[in-house]
């Protein structure tokens, strides 16, 4: 398990990341917390002639409060979205989500934005990012822009990201007081999920005013489950009438099949886990 | 100097090992760094079958740091065949092993080509250079498919993919009737198909060879179970003298039966050092090892079973296909064999039948594995009791009541022809339903089946036994095996009296250093501290059958017993001398001699004075050698035979297919115990092995004969996140054919564990039309059969997705 030869660059600030992975031009990769990457150089599945090391780039670590919304930097690792009160207060969904991500070694090493920017629609964060509606703060050549999370995601492993650009932060809209539940059906407690939803509802009157749902591996991008949502405002937040609006979750969906699950089945899962997902989250 | 007054044996001691293997400074094979020490790195074959062409490797050697790049047929006149020791039958078909392949590839991850570099670095980018051609062979997977007329074949030299077909039956050996009589005479005839899926045995420590030519012997180090074996046949596979070969086996993480073996990178790094006259090292990667270490398992099993209505069994008759994978390894003809005298398990059928077809796909080679054949045999048969309560309509526990040897009937001698000594099945089964809440749980699973929980409640019962302790070597040498069964120890008292024990076991994990301790403190009435354990060097441990098979404590220890009591009786001869007594008159009891009947007061001489006066050797009773060191070869005279009550209670989601264990009770009677804690270590990791075949594991092929589940993201080893609490407990049976009463623990749970969470999972599901879900019992099998009926759905899927999230590792095997 030993990567093909690569050099290696550890900038300290955002700009000279920026540029060094201009000058590396296409076969420039940028390394996060490594926990996608790595496994995927050892393998030799892709060997990028030059890695820029984002760690020692202070600026892209932390959590603030930015108006009505908080803004994660793209380094920060899952340990530290996971113990940060602002995400605690006003994005409960990401702290749930977080906390199932594989074991707490890779939470002390793996960041938010890295497996943003790695897009596997298996993956827990981007289903999660989905639902939360974030902004996805991305710095180039050029200055920055700001993409929305429904047009980061592109197809499996591919993002809006241009080969010289570097996701720098995440905006992610308050949600304070809004109910969230991540429900991962996995085989393993390390392994991705078959099917994972993650749900975030704003209840006013003991009716579901908001929702947002997002799903995991159920097609090349994490999916954001617009019929459910729709089925579900208005309803009253209790079991059967979450079960009846969950019977949506699947619409649309083009999943994946391979040995854990064929289309069918993580279909069938989508409608029983978005159920069980919103009614965790309201505690119905 | 006094002795240790409260015997070592019983202790829950921690274990000596532990301080060095968990702060790392022990040395693992992979941490040797000898001086001129060059890397090697194997290409493998992606193709499952096919001819080679061209091997083109000219661009790699002259990549930087390159010193060699041998090819099959660079080595193929020295490499001669790898061994296998266990010709079942005398027609056995046994194709020529290579340990590279020379012109044609029999299984994806067999080496085509080695490089050997300077650095491990450049010897894998070197592998990236070397070009092969390959023109593919049709793809034998499906064993029933391969021994069918016509089929394409994995040797075509061998005219057949059959490679023998063993049988013993009970009518023809005379321990029992005829099974098709019983059969055709029954009143109730029970007949299923089980699957004993593929699995690796998945160790921590790969595997890893460093071989130094340079010494006037070759000295291997290999993460090995065998370093003994190992030696042997390297002396008689390469036709290397055995006084020029040493071998060690130095601390190794985990074997389970992956590390029984002589392996081809054993060989091939052997070759290279030869070659290049400097040592060289090979470690290879975690996919290397799923891929080209032996697998376990892979059996198809048709079970007949007849019986009375009253429930009492009258035949069983057991027809098994068993995966050789592409070739014949160390012992892998032999596994499903081991499997033969134990479906008969603790239950007193009067007629039984086995007959097991061994058969070559081009799949990786299987070989033993945690339980090797017995796991199979006892969850076939735990699966049958139950299936035959069903179809009878009696709680599966009382129809093992009614058919298992009772405990006066001890030894009971079976109908496959073995002697059980010891055993109290009712004991062990009346403590575990105590604990397990049987009836209770019984009484909830009716109330959720009533209201129709979308959760339902199942229990599963395994009253398992096994046989330990391989093995007398005369059994062995009835069923062809290729050597003895017996174990060596000695014993060197050191001039201060400190003790060196030297043990032909090898340990890979057990924790023999901390047995063999406690044992030896107080066989001698020396303080545990002052007992070393050697093992793992041939050179300090010349002599040894090593360790596998549960056999080190019944026949290693036995070994060490019996060189104890050598040292004892030399000891006595000096110890008379010094107390001026006769050697009639003097006792040995707490670490020292005293004339008999003289009490704890009168004078005495303890095991170390004793040492002292031999290392002077002033003063010795005539015709006495000045020496107290001692050996012992112990031969065991029959197998031991743990058994045990495992209960699992599983809750199964109907909704989502997932299976929860939601208690796990077992109660193993394992004889008497050297250390509780080494044997609760041993239960619950192997628990953990036998859940992970019920709920887990499995080694997926697609149709081209690619693994597809080669990293440890797609072979799903499960976790203590994954695992309940463990209940255990212990009754007492000792064993009679061992002094020290011990039968041995390493594989009870694995062999348990099994059937018991598979019967649970179909107890839950039963009412719902569910008879059989194969193994792993995965959500979606699990869902799919709740729909349909369907007991196999999944698990062959070739796309992408599982492994690393959405990334498919299949592709690339390095």
């Amino acid at each position: 398990m030993i990567p093909a030869a690569f050099d290696y660059v550890a900038p300290t600030t955002l700009d000279e990341a920026v540029r060094a992975l201009a000058e590396a031009g296409e076969d420039g990769k940028v390394l996060a917390g490594g926990q996608s990457l790595l496994p995927v150089l050892r393998m030799r599945l892709a060997a990028p002639s030059k890695l820029i090391d984002l760690n020692k780039v202070a600026e892209l670590r932390g959590v603030r409060e930015d108006g009505d919304a908080i803004v994660i930097g793209a380094m920060t690792t899952h340990y530290d979205v996971l113990r940060d009160s602002l995400v605690a207060e006003h994005a409960a969904l990401l702290a749930e989500a977080t906390g199932t991500v594989a074991d707490p070694q890779i939470r002390h090493r793996g960041t938010f934005g890295g497996s943003l920017a790695h897009a596997d629609p298996a993956a827990d964060l981007p289903a999660a990012a989905t639902a939360m509606d974030a902004e996805m703060v991305i710095a180039g050549p050029g200055g920055r822009r700001t993409v929305p999370v429904g047009e980061f995601f592109v197809d499996f492993f591919t993002t809006a990201l241009g080969p010289d650009e570097v996701l720098c932060e995440i905006r992610v809209p308050k949600r304070t007081g809004w109910h969230a539940h991540y429900e991962k059906f996995n085989r393993v407690a390390q392994a991705w999920p078959i099917v994972a939803v993650a749900a975030t509802v704003r209840v006013d009157g003991g009716s579901i005013a908001e929702a947002r749902v997002g799903l995991a591996n159920m097609g090349p991008t994490p999916v954001r489950a617009t019929g459910v949502e729709q089925a579900l405002v208005g309803q009253p937040a209790t079991a059967e009438a979450i079960k009846a609006a969950a019977e949506h979750a699947a619409e649309g969906t083009n999943p994946p099949a391979d040995g854990n699950a064929d289309a069918e089945f993580r279909q069938h899962l989508a409608r029983v886990l978005t159920s069980r997902a919103v009614s965790a989250a309201v505690g119905a | 100097m006094t002795a240790t007054v409260e015997p070592e044996v019983g202790k829950a001691r921690r274990r000596k090992e532990d301080a060095r293997l968990i702060t790392g400074r022990t040395r693992w094979t992979d941490n040797l760094a000898l001086p001129g020490l060059v890397h090697m790195a194997i290409l493998r074959s992606p193709m499952a079958h096919a001819r080679i062409t061209n091997i083109d490797a000219s661009a790699a050697r002259q990549m930087p740091g390159v010193l060699a790049v041998f090819t099959g047929a660079d080595l193929a006149d020295e490499q001669g065949s790898l061994p296998n020791a266990w010709p079942i039958t005398e027609d056995m078909k046994a194709p020529t092993a290579p340990s590279i392949a020379v012109d044609k590839v029999n299984f994806a991850g067999e080496a085509v080509a080695l490089v050997i570099a300077r650095s491990a670095y450049e010897a894998a980018d070197a592998l990236e250079s070397i070009d092969v051609d390959y023109d593919e062979l049709p793809v034998v997977l499906d064993m029933a498919a391969a021994v069918a007329d016509g089929a394409d074949l994995v040797h075509e030299d061998l005219g057949t993919n059959s490679s023998a077909t063993w049988i013993f039956d009970s009518g023809e050996a005379g321990t029992g009737g005829d099974v098709e009589q019983a059969i055709s005479d029954a009143e109730v005839v029970v007949e299923r198909t089980y699957r004993q899926q593929r699995l690796i045995p998945a160790f921590m420590e790969p595997r890893a060879v460093v071989v130094d030519p340079t010494g006037e012997q070759f000295t291997m180090w290999s993460a090995t179970q065998i370093p003994h074996i190992l030696r042997v046949m390297l002396a008689m596979t390469l036709s290397v003298p055995e006084h020029k070969v040493r071998v060690i086996a130095p601390d190794v993480g985990g074997g389970f039966g992956g590390k029984l073996q002589v392996t081809p990178e054993e060989v091939l790094t052997f070759l290279a050092a030869r070659r290049l006259g400097k040592p060289v090292k090979y470690n290879e990667t975690r996919s290397e090892s799923l891929l080209s270490a032996h697998h376990g398992r892979d059996q198809i099993q048709k079970m007949t079973l007849s019986a009375k209505r009253d429930g009492t069994v009258t035949g069983l008759k057991v027809e098994l296909l068993a995966d050789m994978g592409a070739y014949l390894r160390l012992v892998t003809s032999g596994i499903p064999i081991l499997g033969a005298f134990m479906f008969n398990a603790i239950y007193k059928f009067p007629a039984y039948r086995f007959v097991c077809t061994n058969v070559f796909t081009n799949k990786t080679p299987t070989d033993a594995y945690r339980g090797a054949g017995r796991p199979e045999a006892t969850f076939a048969v735990e699966r049958m009791m139950d299936e035959l309560a069903v179809e009878l309509g009696m709680d599966p526990m009382e129809v093992r009541e009614k058919n298992w040897i009772k405990h006066e009937e001890f030894p009971f001698t079976t109908v496959a022809g073995l002697t059980y000594d010891s055993g109290n099945y009712e004991a062990a089964t009346a403590k575990a339903k105590e604990l397990f809440g049987y009836d209770a749980l019984r009484a909830e699973q009716r109330e959720r089946r009533e209201k129709g929980d979308p959760v339902q409640l199942g229990i599963g019962i395994s009253t398992f036994t096994e046989m330990c302790g391989l093995a007398p070597s005369r059994v062995l040498g009835s069923l062809s095996y290729g050597a003895g069964g017996w174990e060596h120890a000695a014993i060197r008292m050191l001039p201060t009296g400190k003790v060196e024990v030297v043990t032909g076991s090898s340990p890979h994990g057990q924790g023999h250093e901390t047995a063999w301790s406690q044992i030896v403190a107080d066989q001698l009435g020396v303080p545990f501290e002052d007992v070393e354990v050697l093992h793992g060097d041939t050179q300090s441990s010349h002599k040894g059958m090593d360790t596998y098979g549960s056999r080190s404590l019944t026949v290693g220890a036995m070994a060490v017993v019996q060189a104890a009591d050598k040292v004892k009786a030399k000891a006595a001869k000096v110890a008379a001398h010094m107390l001026e007594a006769s050697e009639d008159d003097v006792e040995f009891a707490s670490g020292a001699f005293r004339v008999k009947g003289t009490g704890a007061e009168a004078k005495s001489v303890s095991i170390q004075d004793i040492a002292l006066a031999v290392f002077a050797a002033h003063d010795l009773p005539d015709g006495v050698e000045p020496n107290l060191d001692s050996e012992a070869t112990f031969d065991p005279e029959n197998f031991s035979f743990p058994h045990g009550t495992h209960l699992c209670a599983t809750e199964v989601d109907t909704e989502t297919g997932r299976v929860e264990i939601r208690s796990y009770v077992c109660v193993d009677d394992i004889g008497k115990v050297i250390n509780p804690l080494i044997v609760e270590g041993q239960v619950h990791g192997g628990l953990a092995q036998g859940i992970a075949q019920a709920l887990f594991e499995e080694a997926v092929y697609d149709e081209s004969g690619t693994l597809t589940t080669g990293t440890l993201a797609d072979y799903l080893v499960p976790s203590a996140a994954d695992l309940p609490t463990f209940v255990t407990d212990r009754t007492e049976s000792p064993s009679t054919t061992n002094v020290l009463g011990v039968k041995g623990v390493g594989e009870a749970g694995t062999i348990a564990s099994t059937p018991a969470v598979v019967n649970a999972v179909i107890d839950a599901v039963r009412h719902l039309g569910v008879s059989d879900i194969e193994m792993p019992c995965t959500p979606m099998r699990v869902w799919q059969a709740i729909r349909t009926g369907r007991p196999d759905a999944g698990g062959l899927g070739s796309e992408a997705g599982g492994g690393l999230g959405s990334i498919d590792t299949s592709g690339g095997t390095q």
